[in-house]
């Protein structure tokens, strides 16, 4: 860091979150206008040139990136066309203790007279609500499932390197070819795809007026400079937002700034998942490093400089925040956006070069919570960038997280995709896999697998809510054979699946006929062509996903009953059932027995193995290859962000000794403290599951520091990497940190702000974590015994 | 087939030889070294433990004596019904093929990392044709094999074995034979006469010193050791293990009495001094085995 980033990096993590109700004011009253004057894609393209030419601008001191997606640093948006906040949800967003934004009262005040009443009954979340049968709502209730888009939109998807190739007139040169093209003779939705082109030709326009209105803003403030240098620096800004993104980047500067225009534009239009993210940033920007070295208009450190104030940019954005009960399943400032390092170019060569290491090298220095970073290494992946990466890991702030590149190209391959995409394809969000700039891979929520292991057990009652949801599978003293067990889960898991896609199908038809994301079909292949939205099935690729979690704890909950009910015959179906349903009252003997004497999933045992990949071939035959509404297929990914403690919470005591309410095992992780081998009898189980039918894995381990001291321990985390890798290990992320050091945090957390930690597939600030987050971290590391 | 006294397996061992590396403890030893790091694999017989930090008093064993060695007062069914396993069988009988069975399931990072097993204790030579036969089956798998000896052992029995080892841990604790004797029960003069030996027909030998303060990490004593390792061919490297009290809690379990009592780890910057003195002569040395 030099002064001037060092001072930007300081400012973003002194700026307090708040809540800015500019968009909403705008949008209200740009639908209150025009609603039912345009067709819909025209309509919320023409809101986004609402918002482009309206929105206050923000020109920070110092910055050489400009742009923000509020009217200041961490200023959040709202989007009630999505969902739409009470004001409630707003005053308890301005004092809660955790995750806390500031909520002026004006805000408050402008969202009870103009924004509610407008939106109340017309956000998609109420829409959604609206539609989806009771039997979704109950499923829904009782914590079988979450449902991503009541949130947010779809979004979920990267950058590729078209966006750095080129500029927005390019886009609209293919807009007009496209629209040439329509038949509307023949083709009965020529009129559909009309107007989705012209909305995008619209949106195209609209960032282009916002990035000119950020030169103009530019050349006033060089005017007033009295500062030479400044003045200089201004001028500069101004002529790269003349120039991108409307044409392509022609140099370092104009690539991120043209990259961060779209990504603003993206967020702006709608609050998609994950925000946007760069793609293989180190791919993309190589050609303009090279060139300005090689021309001398750019120098290493330069080029340091301006990543870096594109970081702070990314860490400028808190994440839009949650209504209702989601707020407690991911309390979390983090917007999800995530870089991709090294992996491999779409020749099938080596991706990684000279800025692979640079940007590690800013990634150690910021240690900024956003964005995330991840590495893809593959077979050709030089040691040097492995290890480098392992160095910064070491540092203990979770970044980067590390993917196994072939892997991810083999499930992209098995999903069908043309090689060349899948290797320009690479990871985002958590964990999950994409063929960048040309799919729309869309998560649709978690699913709980202790859930339907518990409604087995009950004959489908939900103890917890008092209602028969599931399937009758029969009473537990009916199951004679393990296999019968296995049959009433497995039937208890189709059932819901069954209800949960039937509720996507619906999700899915709302946002593809209500709610297009125009610009993001722009930059989105094939969209252009097909004339058809992100969300209606433009994309070239369209994966739906179902994030199942809990599989360490459902490993180890069947391998209890196998052994004790079915093998051995020590303990009774319904009596075992008796003792979970009472939270093992009074048998704290037999409680200890289940957590200490059963085979556990995470020993490379093969007893307790083979039960979690039955599990996992049973789920994924469930769910791989179902239809979307959109010409794609569902699959299947493991992974929970912070969900497995809400699954917890809703959930009755469990075989393998856990207690009612206490997190479920989290990703394809060990339940805590079920792992007793060490590291390498965890990953071999981790990889006795097949990843390569998954769209992505999460592997969370926790080393303390005294194990990775010097090169010895750099290596020895390398064997690791590259061994699980070679077993097709999908996804592996370290929390390096001591349990001391945690324990401390949670009681000052004054003193420990900074301090990040892995979460899930992410990384957070641990203070910012619920306490039965931190417990549950602080309980994952202390078991850290090798 | 040969069946042994295994005591532990220990997986992503980092400091007995190269690489990752699982480490076989073999139950039993010759040597009684009041500093030892694990006292329970001293006795070549199985031991019933209670790891008190983990018993829930359940009531299955009587609450007076928890905190006495079990001894003979719980058999092997009160280990198998002990609900926390706070109670635990120390020393395993396993045969040959299925330990290496069972050592095989790491090979990846064996081959990933240059590792492989180390055979270790106790003293591996107590079952030394075991040990022999176990290794013999790595060998063929090609698996990076370890002996870590006290040296304490019939030549002909080293021999044999050392031969299936690619790499050899001796270790060296005291030069002085009264001083080794005090410390260990044993003379040292069949250690060093066994390393001389060694060292003319072994290539890969790494010598272990235990750094115990009070104990062996005299001046007098390391630069004796030093003069004697620099006149034998063989040595490769000289790591120096500082003492850890990891091994005091488990002294009372298996109701042996731990000499090293009070006594602290050495400092990093103790080691190095310690390390110039091997140095000095030329010697490589490693402070805990870790390149």
């Amino acid at each position: 860091m030099n002064e001037r980033t060092e001072t930007l990096r300081r400012k973003s993590l002194d700026a307090i979150p708040s809540i800015s109700g500019e968009r909403a004011e705008i949008t209200t009253a740009f639908y209150k206008e025009n609603q039912g004057r345009y067709s819909i894609p025209v309509l919320r393209a023409m809101n986004f040139r609402a918002l482009c030419t309206r929105k206050t601008l923000w020109m920070g001191e110092g910055e050489l990136i400009v742009g923000e997606r509020g009217p200041e640093p961490k200023a959040v948006p709202t989007y009630p066309e999505l969902t739409c906040h009470s004001a409630e949800d707003l005053r308890i967003l301005d004092s809660r203790a955790k995750t806390q934004y500031k909520v002026d009262p004006s805000v408050i005040e402008s969202y009870e007279r103009e924004i509610i009443p407008f939106w109340r009954g017309r956000s998609m979340r109420d829409q959604m609500f609206q539609e989806l049968p009771q039997e979704w709502h109950d499923a829904y209730a009782a914590g079988c499932y979450t449902e991503f888009m009541e949130q947010r939109a779809p979004g979920h998807t990267v950058a590729d390197g078209k966006l750095y190739r080129k500029g927005m007139l390019d886009f609209k040169v293919d807009i007009a070819r496209a629209e040439a093209k329509l038949d509307f003779e023949k083709d009965p939705e020529a009129l559909d795809k009309r107007e989705q082109l012209q909305a995008m030709a619209i949106a195209c326009d609209a960032v282009i007026l916002f990035a000119k209105r950020h030169g103009s803003l530019a050349a006033t403030e060089a005017a007033n400079s009295t500062n030479p240098f400044r003045k200089q620096e201004l001028l500069k800004i101004a002529a790269v937002c003349a120039h991108v993104p409307a044409h392509a980047p022609r140099d370092f500067h104009e690539a991120l700034q043209g990259y961060w225009f779209c990504h603003l534009a993206v967020i702006t239009e709608l609050n998609g998942w994950d925000a946007y993210s760069p793609g293989h940033l180190d791919q993309h920007l190589w050609p303009f490093y090279q060139k300005g070295l090689g021309d001398g208009s750019l120098t290493r450190d330069q080029a340091k400089e301006l990543l870096e104030c594109f970081f702070v940019k990314f860490n400028n954005h808190t994440a839009p925040p949650k209504v209702g009960v989601t707020a407690a399943e991911s309390g979390t400032f983090t917007d999800f956006a995530n870089l991709n390092l090294a992996g491999l170019l779409r020749d099938g060569s080596d991706g990684s070069n000279e800025l692979t290491h640079l940007l590690l090298e800013i990634i150690d220095e910021l240690h900024l919570l956003q964005p995330s970073s991840n590495m893809q290494i593959s077979r050709k992946t030089p040691d040097a960038v492995l290890k480098h990466a392992l160095k910064v890991i070491r540092n203990g702030y979770g970044f980067p997280s590390l993917f196994n590149a072939d892997a991810v190209v083999e499930e992209q391959l098995r999903q069908g995709k043309t090689l060349e995409d899948a290797r320009e394809g690479g990871c985002s969000g958590c964990v999950e896999v994409g063929a960048f700039g040309k799919e729309a891979y869309i998560l649709t929520g978690y699913f709980n697998l202790m859930k339907m292991l518990e409604l087995a057990l009950h004959d489908g009652l939900d103890r917890r809510t008092g209602k028969r949801i599931g399937a009758h599978t029969g009473e537990p003293g009916t199951f004679k054979t393990y296999d019968d067990l296995f049959a009433a889960f497995e039937t208890q898991v189709r059932h819901f699946l069954d209800i949960k896609i039937r509720g996507n199908q619906i999700i899915e038809r709302l946002y593809a006929t209500r709610m297009p994301h125009t610009f993001l079909s722009v930059i989105t292949d094939d969209c252009i062509t097909r004339g058809k939205d992100y969300n209606a099935g433009g994309a070239r690729y369209n994966n739906s996903f179902i994030q199942a979690v809990g599989i360490g704890s459902i490993t180890d909950s069947l391998s209890a009953l196998q052994e004790l009910v079915f093998d051995k015959g020590e303990l009774p179906l319904p009596k075992f059932v008796a003792l979970l349903d009472s939270d093992y009252a009074g048998q704290e003997s037999l409680r200890q027995r289940m957590l200490n004497k059963t085979h556990k999933y995470g020993n490379d045992d093969d007893y307790a193995d083979a039960l979690m990949t039955r599990t996992f071939q049973m789920l994924f035959e469930a769910i791989d290859g179902r239809p979307n509404t959109k010409g794609g297929a569902y699959r299947l990914e493991m992974l929970p962000t912070t969900c497995h403690v809400y699954f917890g919470e809703v959930c009755l005591a469990s075989a393998d000794g856990r207690r009612q309410g206490q997190p479920l095992s989290e990703g394809i992780s060990p339940a805590q403290g079920a792992d007793r081998q060490g590291p390498t009898a965890v990953l071999k189980s981790a990889a006795k599951m097949d990843h390569v039918k998954t769209g992505g894995t999460l592997l969370n381990m926790k080393f303390t520091p005294s194990l990775l001291e010097g090169e010895g321990g750099i290596d020895h985390l390398h064997s690791l990497v590259r061994s699980y890798f070679k077993l097709d290990g999908h996804h592996l992320q370290f929390n390096v940190v001591t349990a001391a050091k945690l324990r401390e945090a949670k009681t000052k957390p004054d003193e420990y702000r900074d301090l990040i930690v892995r979460v899930a597939g992410y990384s957070d600030y641990f203070c910012d974590l619920s306490e039965a987050l931190q417990d549950e971290i602080i309980q994952r590391t202390e078991h850290a015994h090798f | 087939m040969r069946s042994g006294l295994v005591f532990n397996v220990q997986r992503f061992s980092l400091q007995d030889g190269p690489g990752v590396r699982s480490t076989v403890f073999m139950k039993g030893c010759p040597l009684a070294c009041g500093w030892c790091h694990n006292p329970e694999s001293q006795s070549p017989e199985p031991e019933i433990i209670r790891m008190r930090h983990r018993c829930m008093v359940c009531g299955l064993c009587p609450e007076q004596g928890l905190e006495e060695p079990v001894g003979r007062s719980r058999n092997e069914a009160d280990v198998e019904a002990c609900p926390t396993g706070a109670l635990q069988t120390v020393g395993q009988q396993m045969d040959s093929t299925a330990l290496v069975k069972a050592l095989l399931r790491d090979r990846i990072f064996f081959d990933e990392s240059g590792g492989g097993v180390t055979f270790s204790g106790g003293e591996p030579l107590l079952q030394a044709p075991f040990v022999i036969e176990a290794m013999r089956l790595l060998r063929k798998e090609s698996v990076h094999t370890a002996l870590d000896t006290c040296g304490f052992a019939r030549w002909q029995e080293l021999q044999e074995a050392s031969a299936q080892a690619s790499l050899v841990l001796y270790d060296l604790k005291l030069m002085d034979d009264a001083r080794h004797q005090a410390a260990t029960g044993v003379s040292n003069r069949l250690i060093l006469q066994n390393l001389k030996a060694l060292s003319a027909i072994h290539q890969n030998i790494w010598i272990r010193v235990p750094i115990i303060p009070g104990i062996n990490d005299d001046e007098g004593n390391l630069d004796a050791t030093a003069a004697f390792l620099v006149s034998l061919p063989g040595i490769r490297q000289v790591d120096l293990l500082p003492y850890h009290a990891t091994g005091e809690a488990k002294f009372a379990r298996v109701g042996l009495l731990s000499t090293a009592q009070g006594i602290l780890s050495p400092s990093i910057q103790r080691l190095e001094t310690l390390a110039a003195h091997f140095r000095a002569q030329g010697l490589t040395t490693t402070l805990g085995g870790q390149p």
